[in-house]
């Protein structure tokens, strides 16, 4: 039974992969095309990478992105921690239903309808308490450690939930109290899946677009704000070039990321 | 300091978390009803919020325009709706029908080829949506890469147009949502058991016999969590369409940004949102009965 | 008369592993034969080109006259019962039994009674509707053995049937077992490693070694004229003297171990060959005082293991020789175990089991 997968199903799964990663690894190879047209291959160039070191605005909304991404998935982890707590640890609690409600359903909403909800909400806040004033980092940050948090949660849960209970037992056994058995014992052994947590947290406030839009003010542009009004104005190498960088940088890090969880496992 | 977290841990681990959600998820969702209720004006903010509290107290003044304004466009607003559930629906079927296989094969591999395959699906999952849309378009273009290549190889000899349709739109969502689709169905069907397949051979079944009476019902979870978990963000995507859909394949996230950007009518805005909501709010309910069944 | 299954020089190789080397036996309809060995024996593998899951290498295997190579397992007229019962979790019991039959394409009123009569033949009825999930061990391998038997096949294999299942309900389900084949007239193999179970059920055991098939015969033969010293070994308590044979004095052979042995054998001894002579343990007598018999030497008594109905003895003979005795509580003259240190053993002549080597 193993040997047999039928033929038709490893071409549809080869298609599936080849879906997946023909576009992208098209768009690398013409980033490197000195020709603007993708229809016209004039040779090898670096230009659009050096373009992309000149241009202040992608630029300054490169430092954005990071520093919100930064900055969110940090409080994304940490609350996301404590919602995985609350709902492996403890058993039932009031506010449980209302809790796992609010934790999945930021899982599913329609981006749209998030960062147009977020932005009412931060107007109302202004105008009935004088904050946030205007739109800005901060408003971006906020929403984007909500949604975050939700994603950061799910990530931890499951390793939380698999651990191995007992060498908390023993560390209790021993004497040891909450929450020092929690720090010591608990938090070490769940650390790579709140890694995760915190690298998926941040890959979804680098790549938010539509609820970026809606709570960003002027001045606050973030980079895939940017790229999206780039690519509204027609097709731009430079685009390729970032994306490209994006691309590697991102892979690369998976890479090493998977190379470290691989080889830890590998020692068990 | 001890005995306070001893005391209260419990308490601030739920309620932070909660509150933050409280305030910053389910709040939003309350004003973006009162906006969808509020009466739009020429102002900053250009509505007059249905319930406010002001200087002067409280005051209530829900006005239902936006709706009877969508009831009466119904053309313009109903269409893009339906449209979204259309293309959504379909777009998860495609998904379906790729990610299955997909899913199967690595669940059939060795435990070291399917880390790497794993790997290698998460992988575009990471990186940006949106540049991957982008890559989509070099490639559909009417001068991008497909066209130049058949154009170039003699198979036709203008170049057709994949972009701004129906196709163009499975495309990307296939794109964006394969790596949703597959894990859940990778999850179901990793835990098959190989002896029970062999038995429903030895009984006499063939291939397509034992995927249809064993393996698809087995994988059933795992179909319907990955459905869910393509087709309800998918009804309200904005980036897919507006990239690269054409007039015929508007849909509601499209039109809830057009109207708070472009029309500058948040209310109006605010009350599609809602009917977006409402619209996908019975797969989400869905979702969780299926999630409680399958804790069970 | 051609036999009803035949397995022909049988090899299987996975890379450079030989699983299966060179087997070759067969059977007449009817028989309840069990593979016995150890894990890694190849009887595992042996039992999966039976049901068509594994290509032979080299060989053929026939089926009422009908070669099953390039068959595969859904046509042939073989069935299996899996050591973990393999049961599809998403289906009644009832569903469970009829699957088989509705791959056969059998009308649904057949198929209904079929699976009615089946659940009666291993005592489930009125269980069809119950998920596999709400039965215990024992009743899901009658639902497999019910699912086995639904398409009538010309032979069924059993993937260690008794493995999971505890003492008591071992012994039982031993006894159905035994009892359902000779009904049904099936032709039954069992794969097992396990020496009780293969001796209780069979009509005939292989003994399986390194894939090889070692010895195949009746269970008696098996125990009292084992061919091998790893069969000898394998199947019961057992221990070895080496001997040297001296000379063939009237019924019997001399040989020169610590002692001088009269041993009954064949006449392909000579003088000065080495062999190991096998002493079951229930052949050796234990007594206080010396008696007289042939094969009589000093002993002393290392330890002893109460087994309810006798007790088994480790002994020391001369030049280190070491024995089990096993003495059964029927003798009156029964010496209380924790008094003794020292005695004599005898055995018959007959008793002994001559092994080259």
């Amino acid at each position: 039974m193993r040997s047999t997968v039928p033929l038709l199903v490893k071409l549809l799964a080869i298609a599936g992969f080849g879906i997946l990663y023909i576009p992208v690894i098209m768009m690398m190879i013409y980033s490197f095309n000195r020709s603007k047209l993708v229809s016209v291959w004039a040779g090898f160039s670096t230009k659009w990478y050096k373009e992309l070191w000149y241009d202040d605005v992608l630029l300054t909304a490169l430092y954005k992105s990071l520093l919100i991404g930064f900055s969110s998935a940090t409080i994304s982890t940490i609350f996301g921690l404590l919602i995985a707590i609350a709902f492996v640890r403890f058993a039932n609690f009031k506010g449980r239903l209302f809790l796992s409600l609010v934790a999945s359903a930021p899982l599913v909403m329609p981006e749209a309808v998030t960062g147009l909800s977020m932005l009412l909400l931060f107007i109302a806040m202004e105008v009935s308490f004088g904050w946030p004033s205007g739109r800005g980092v901060d408003t971006i940050m906020i929403a984007h450690a909500t949604f975050g948090m939700c994603f950061a949660a799910v990530v931890i849960q499951t390793r939380l939930r698999d651990m191995d209970k007992s060498l908390e037992e023993a560390a209790r056994d021993l004497g040891g109290r909450q929450p020092f058995v929690f720090l010591s014992i608990i938090l070490p052994l769940i650390l790579p899946s709140i890694i995760a947590a915190w690298l998926l947290s941040f890959t979804l406030s680098f790549d938010d677009l539509v609820i970026a839009s809606f709570v960003s003010g002027p001045g606050s542009s973030t980079l895939p704000i940017v790229i999206f009004s780039k690519i509204r104005l027609g097709v731009s190498p430079e685009i390729n070039a970032i994306a490209t960088l994006m691309i590697l940088a991102i892979s690369a890090l998976i890479m090493i990321g998977s190379f470290l969880v691989l080889r830890r496992d590998g020692k068990k | 300091m001890h005995s306070f977290l001893q005391k209260f841990g419990r308490l601030l681990v739920i309620w932070l978390p909660l509150g933050w959600l409280s305030i910053f998820f389910m709040l939003p969702l309350v004003e973006m009803v009162n906006v969808s209720l509020s009466e739009a004006k020429r102002a900053v903010p250009p509505y007059n919020p249905a319930f406010q509290i002001g200087k002067d107290g409280i005051s209530f003044q829900p006005v239902v325009d936006n709706y009877l304004l969508i009831y009466e466009y119904w053309e313009d607003y109903l269409w893009p709706a339906v449209n979204s559930v259309r293309l959504a629906f379909f777009s998860t079927l495609y998904c379906l029908l790729f990610a299955y296989p997909m899913a199967w094969w690595i669940a059939r591999s060795n435990k070291s080829l399917q880390h790497i395959l794993l790997v290698l699906i998460l992988m575009p999952f990471w990186t940006s949506s949106l540049l991957r849309m982008y890559a989509l378009i070099g490639l559909l273009n009417p001068n991008g890469v497909i066209n130049d290549f058949l154009i170039w190889a003699g198979i036709t000899v203008t170049p057709i147009q994949m972009m701004q349709t129906d196709f163009s739109i499975y495309s990307g969502m296939i794109l964006t949502y394969l790596p949703l689709m597959i894990l859940p169905l990778y999850a179901s069907l990793v835990r098959l058991d190989n002896s029970v397949l062999e038995a429903a051979a030895d009984l006499g079944a063939k291939n397509w016999d034992i995927f249809r009476t064993i393996i698809l019902p087995l994988s059933m979870p795992g179909v319907i969590a990955g459905c869910l978990l393509v087709f309800i963000p998918a009804v309200g995507e904005f980036v897919i369409p507006a990239l690269l859909g054409g007039p015929e394949q508007l849909m509601l996230g499209k039109v809830i940004w057009t109207e708070f950007f472009r029309n500058r009518d948040w209310p109006v805005a605010a009350a599609i949102a809602i009917i977006l909501i409402a619209i996908i709010i019975i797969p989400i309910v869905y979702a969780r009965y299926q999630d409680k069944e399958n804790i069970n | 008369m051609t036999p009803f299954i035949r397995i022909q020089n049988i090899s299987k190789k996975f890379g450079e592993l030989l699983a299966v080397d060179d087997v070759s036996f067969t059977l007449e309809r009817g028989e309840l034969f069990s593979l016995l060995g150890p894990s890694g024996c190849g009887k595992t593998t042996l039992l999966r080109m039976l049901a068509g899951f594994e290509k032979p290498s080299e060989g053929y295997i026939e089926i009422d006259g009908q070669d099953m190579a390039n068959v595969d397992p859904a046509d042939r007229p073989v069935n299996i019962m899996f050591q973990s019962y393999a049961l599809f979790p998403h289906m009644s019991v009832s569903n469970n039994i009829a699957y088989g039959l509705k791959r056969a394409l059998l009308p649904s009123d057949e198929i209904k009674a079929r699976v009615e009569e089946l659940l009666r033949l291993v005592d489930l009825s009125g269980m069809g509707a119950r998920k596999p999930s709400t039965l215990s061990g024992g009743q899901r391998q009658r639902v497999a053995l019910a699912r086995a038997l639904a398409r009538r096949p010309k032979l069924l294999l059993l993937d260690e049937p008794l493995a999971a299942l505890d003492k008591k309900l071992r012994t039982e389900t031993q006894f159905e077992l035994v009892n359902i084949q000779e009904q049904l007239g099936t032709t039954f193999i069992v794969v097992t490693h396990d020496q009780e179970e293969a001796m209780t059920l069979s009509t005939r055991i292989g003994v399986m070694d390194n894939g090889k098939l070692v010895q195949t015969a009746t269970p008696n033969e098996i125990y009292e004229k084992p061919e091998t010293r790893f069969v000898a070994d394998f199947v019961g308590d057992i221990s070895f003297l080496e001997a040297t044979v001296i000379e063939r004095t009237g019924k019997y052979w001399l040989m020169e171990s610590a002692t001088l042995i009269h041993a009954t054998g064949s006449s392909t001894l000579t003088p000065g060959m080495k062999v190991s002579l096998a002493i079951r343990p229930e052949k050796i007598t234990l007594t206080l005082q010396p008696t007289g018999y042939l094969n009589e030497f000093p002993v002393e008594i290392e330890d002893w293991a109460f087994y309810g109905a006798g007790t088994q003895y480790k002994v020391i003979g001369p030049d280190g020789i070491k024995l089990k005795v096993y003495q059964s509580h029927n003798q009156p003259s029964q010496a209380n175990p924790r008094q003794l240190e020292t005695g004599f053993v005898h055995f018959s002549p007959d008793a002994t089991i001559i092994l080259e080597g």
